[in-house]
């Protein structure tokens, strides 16, 4: 019963404004990280540093990307290890 | 030494000349000497907006190239004493004017009047940069739709980048229908998205296009709902606390989903 009021009160059940506000969303995820690439960049930059006190990574082949699917944005990083370290270094 | 503020939204057609006039005359109103800088050269629209287009002898550009004194180029509103406008060159493009013309040109115009209103043109290129770069403050401008709320995070980001820190929103032409039937996103909404304060939210007004028929603003219109909403806007630039008009018009199905807690 419920459900047929609020079919008549709302006509669609997914309100447009609904995928308004989510299309919003992911594109502004993209727009907002190639309109500031340093932001990526800092960001890589603290990847390096927090992964290098448990093991040795080959820096200049790390690679963070923003990559789309479905639904969602997702940070994508390819991180090559060069070796474990025995301990974590103390932070 | 007096305010500057630049009005812009990266979309055009979003309401940033009504907006600007409808502010400057409203700071008038009550008593404010503002100049309106119209920044859009080779699109001038601010003067037809303010009903002066018959009055232009020099614009921005004479001013900035040193062919008239900045007091031969401010045209004196019709209605309100303290209300002046510059207006923008129509035959030039915007590469006539340099971001530095423009800082020294808004700093003589803060010498003079309390308010300095800057309407900003569509898009990011040089016509924005020149707008921006005299600015203190910021007011961006957008509607509740894909395009104009995107570009309006775009502009945000390079505000702050120019150092022109806390922009302000104002929603414009909010269709309370479609809100409250889930059709248009909400200020709630919006502001979750762009993340900056809110300044003011405007309804869609037929007043509006009406006034401006007359080259008039529709804030001097006592009784429509935009040129209140514009009125509180204004107040909140004074530095007034005022509460958000309600944009409810009170639809009986509102009323109705409203009371059976549907929405």
């Amino acid at each position: 019963m419920l459900d047929f009021i609020t079919r008549i009160f709302n006509r669609d059940s997914g309100a447009s404004k609904n995928i308004a506000k989510e299309r919003l969303r992911l594109v502004l995820v993209h727009d907002r990280a190639s309109v500031s690439p340093q932001l990526l960049q800092t960001l890589k930059e603290d990847l390096i540093k927090v992964i290098s006190n448990y093991m040795v990574i080959d820096e200049d082949a790390l690679e963070v990307n923003l990559e789309n699917s479905e639904n969602q944005v997702a940070l994508i990083a390819n991180i090559p290890i060069k070796s474990m370290k025995r301990h974590a270094d103390v932070i | 030494m007096g305010e500057v503020i630049v009005v812009t939204s990266g979309k055009g057609g979003v309401g940033k000349t009504t907006t600007t006039a409808n502010l400057g005359t409203g700071l008038a109103q009550l008593g404010y000497k503002v100049a309106l800088v119209d920044a859009d050269i080779g699109l001038r629209n601010l003067d037809v907006v303010l009903g002066l287009e018959n009055r232009i002898v020099y614009d921005i550009t004479d001013v900035t190239g040193g062919h008239c004194r900045l007091r031969q180029a401010l045209i004196k509103d019709k209605r309100y004493e303290g209300l002046f406008l510059l207006p923008a060159a129509q035959t030039k493009d915007k590469t006539a004017v340099s971001p530095d013309q423009m800082k020294v040109l808004c700093g003589d115009l803060s010498q003079e009047f309390d308010y300095v209103i800057i309407d900003c043109p569509a898009g990011i290129e040089q016509g924005f940069r020149n707008a921006i770069a005299g600015a203190d403050k910021a007011i961006v401008v957008t509607t509740p739709e894909v395009s104009a709320v995107r570009d309006a995070d775009r502009i945000i980001g390079l505000l702050e980048a120019a150092e022109l820190r806390e922009p302000k929103l104002i929603i414009n032409r909010v269709r309370q229908k479609m809100v409250a039937a889930g059709d248009m996103m909400n200020i709630d909404d919006i502001i979750d998205i762009l993340a900056i304060d809110l300044l003011g939210v405007v309804p869609e007004d037929e007043m509006v296009i009406i006034t401006t028929n007359r080259g008039e603003a529709v804030i001097q219109d006592d009784r429509s709902r935009s040129g209140m909403a514009f009125r509180n806007i204004v107040r909140r630039i004074t530095g007034e606390q005022v509460p958000l008009l309600n944009l409810e018009e009170g639809g009986l199905f509102s009323k109705i989903r409203r009371f059976i807690g549907l929405k």
